[in-house]
């Protein structure tokens, strides 16, 4: 049916390793080439570790799948170089309308604070991302991307994993030190390894339709209608994507039945009564889901690791699949290269699941909130939830409890081992745990933002201004932290341009508008240290790098 | 922590009463529940402490008589 896309046929392509009389050991295998497992392709490659991906099938996501893309995964996608390419082709966002019965109730910006990078979201349609991933590891060599390779069985041994694979030209095993699960919600390997996922599934049906339409018609805005009159006082949400193409999700009930709901005539017809009649519009494609929530008690097994729908799944109120699965890939990269480098115990790991389980937690709970807003379970939620957005037309403290879907955020890993408390007090919101914010810099007198300046390895920030220079001393010590076996690169954060000589591996990121330093609730003399995924370990007020050794000792759960 | 209060705090509690009463005065049960909704959502902002409103939600449900007993257009 999609006209506006033309779905790529990636070739299988023989490996030597199936030709190999024993099986040939990996250290890390991806099962699943989605979003999720070529983005952690992507990171660990960054990371300079050789992985192998295996996906059953050999294009990208078919159907409606993902559509809301929010900063936070831009900002990950930009570390690994697919950003860019998002942002030239999503539809930025910012005004989110909300109608109930005939009329508008009213409408939000979601414009973030200014001063970032990325925007609070875009819309892109999945299979352009999971395309622009296939690309990205084309310029990998240390991604070794399989395509219609099936894992049919494993087995978990002290140090690794055997893995049975079927490809069109028969079956092969292979040996991995890690393997990471990234086979969506169905998670064959999940199964195979004797593991459930539990939660909620929610009792109703929803049709989501991609329809092209004329630009002009309607903005690029989020629309969503309770109770409209075109479709039966259920609800209905309106998303523009690229190419012209609409997304739009009707609420059907639990009652309806799918089989009779995906008939192209039952579909325009809803469509239609929802545009109007002089609206002209063509099908790109229709589904109906059931939803649920649901993840797993732990996402490490041995030696297998979960990430993505295969660890946790959620209603897709609040845009929370994708994007939280990046973020667990952002998470599990630099843990897993630096086990597998020996650089820090296999215990790290477990922080993994602790950080992300609390984040998958929080994603479960804030998209069950939004389903049960959306479809009330019983007459008294339903008069309340009415209640609610009739008042909201006229009182701002309904507003605020009117959810169409909460967008998603990244999670502050506020009780995680991995952090040192603070021993001085900071305001603000960058406390131990938190990902880092953003804000404009200059580098090198080139106009750029912090979080670009951030890379894959542990980072320290240092506010000095010309009055609190680093001497020579400090110097010698920031080029020893650069170059140890663990470098910590450290970001001299200044108001000012300054003309000093720096060793490798530090910069100088000029703060010409303060924002940088109010963000961190710095002055001179306070540091930060960053983990790879640019959360904060810890901090100071006074640059000390013993303490600084420590925390990144900490970090990497030593 | 703030505390529900559980002893009269109303001046004329039977006002208070009556103000509910009139409330309802001429509303179907479907609109009694929508006004009740409505007023939920009013005093909770209002109060705008979690721990009152939790305690006050627990207490509203203790000791409920069995739904069987309840008469169903309720
Ligand atoms: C209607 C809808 C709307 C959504 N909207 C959003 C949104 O706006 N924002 C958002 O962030 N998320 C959204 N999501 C969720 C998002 O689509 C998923 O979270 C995301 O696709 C998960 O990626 P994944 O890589 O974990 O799994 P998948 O995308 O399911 O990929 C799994 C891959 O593993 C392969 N595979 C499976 N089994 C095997 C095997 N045995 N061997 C080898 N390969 C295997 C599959 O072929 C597939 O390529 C939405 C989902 C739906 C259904």
């Amino acid at each position: 049916m999609i006209k506006t896309y033309a779905f790529p046929t990636y070739p299988y392509v023989r490996s030597a390793d199936q030709d190999s009389a024993a099986p040939v050991r990996r250290p890390v295998v991806i099962g699943g080439a989605g979003p999720i497992g070529m983005a952690l392709a992507v990171d660990l490659a960054l990371h300079d570790i050789p992985v192998v991906v295996l996906d059953d099938n050999n294009t990208v996501s078919v159907g409606s799948r993902a559509v809301c893309y929010a900063k936070r995964l831009l900002e990950i996608m930009d570390r690994l170089g697919v950003g860019e390419r998002m942002m030239q082709k999503g539809v930025t966002w910012n005004v989110g309308k909300v109608f109930f019965e005939d009329d508008q109730v009213y409408s939000f910006n979601m414009l973030p604070e200014s001063h970032h990078r990325r925007p609070g979201f875009i819309n892109l349609q999945q299979y352009y991302v999971e395309q622009y991933l296939v690309e990205r590891i084309g310029d990998l060599e240390q991604v070794d991307l399989r395509w219609k390779n099936k894992i049919t069985a494993l087995e978990q041994q002290d140090d690794g994993v055997l893995l049975s694979i079927d490809t069109p030209e028969g079956p092969y095993q292979l040996e991995a030190d890690y393997l990471v699960a990234c086979d969506g919600a169905n998670s064959g390997i999940r199964a195979l390894c004797g593991l459930g996922s539990s939660g909620q599934v929610f009792q109703d049906r929803f049709l989501i339709a991609d329809v092209l339409m004329d630009p002009k018609r309607f903005p690029p805005e989020r629309w969503f209608w309770f109770n409209p009159p075109f479709h039966n006082g259920q609800s209905t949400l309106l998303h523009r994507q690229p190419d012209n193409v609409w997304r739009i999700d009707f609420d059907l009930g639990w009652e309806a039945d799918p089989e009779e709901e995906k008939k192209p005539e039952n579909i325009n017809a809803r469509v239609r009564a929802f545009l109007g009649e002089d609206v002209e519009f063509e099908l790109e494609w229709a589904s109906v889901y059931t939803f649920c929530c649901r993840r797993m008690d732990d996402f490490r097994h041995g030696r297998v690791l979960f990430a993505g729908d295969a660890a946790h799944q959620v209603s897709p109120f609040g845009a929370r699949g994708a994007n939280s699965g990046v973020q667990d890939t952002d998470n599990l990269a630099w843990k897993l290269a630096l086990v597998l480098k020996r650089q820090a115990p296999a215990a790290l790991l477990d922080s993994y699941t602790r950080e992300r389980l609390q984040a998958a937690d929080e994603n479960i709970l804030n998209s069950t909130r939004s389903t049960d807003f959306i479809t009330p379970k019983n007459d008294a939620s339903r008069a309340l939830r009415d209640a609610v957005l009739n008042l909201s037309r006229r009182y701002a403290f309904a507003r605020s409890m009117v959810n169409s879907g909460r967008l998603s955020l990244p999670s502050v890993y506020a009780d995680s081992s991995l952090n040192t408390a603070d021993t001085e007090p900071f305001a603000g919101s960058m406390v131990p745990g938190a990902p880092s914010t953003d804000g404009p810099v200059q580098r090198n007198g080139q106009d750029d933002y912090l979080l670009s300046a951030l890379g894959n390895d542990f980072n320290a920030l240092w506010f000095i201004d010309h009055a609190s220079l680093p001497d020579a001393a400090d110097m010698a010590i920031l080029a020893q932290l650069a170059t140890q076996a663990l470098p910590i690169k450290t970001r001299l954060v200044s108001p000012v341009a300054l003309d000093i000589q720096l060793p490798a591996g530090v910069e100088l990121l000029v703060d010409h508008l303060g924002v940088v330093a109010e963000r961190f609730d710095a002055r001179p003399g306070t540091f930060y240290l960053m983990r790879p995924d640019q959360h904060v370990c810890g901090r100071g007020r006074s640059f000390d790098p013993l303490r600084i050794q420590t925390m990144q000792g900490t970090a990497t759960g030593h | 922590m703030p505390q529900l209060i559980t002893d009269n705090n109303l001046a004329v509690p039977d006002d208070y009463y009556a103000l509910l009463t009139e409330l309802y005065r001429e509303l179907e049960p479907a609109q009694c529940q929508d006004v009740n909704a409505r007023l939920l959502l009013l005093l909770g902002n209002h109060i705008g402490d979690m721990d009152v409103l939790a305690e006050a939600a627990r207490i509203a449900r203790e000791h409920l008589p069995a739904a069987s007993t309840l008469a169903k257009d309720i």
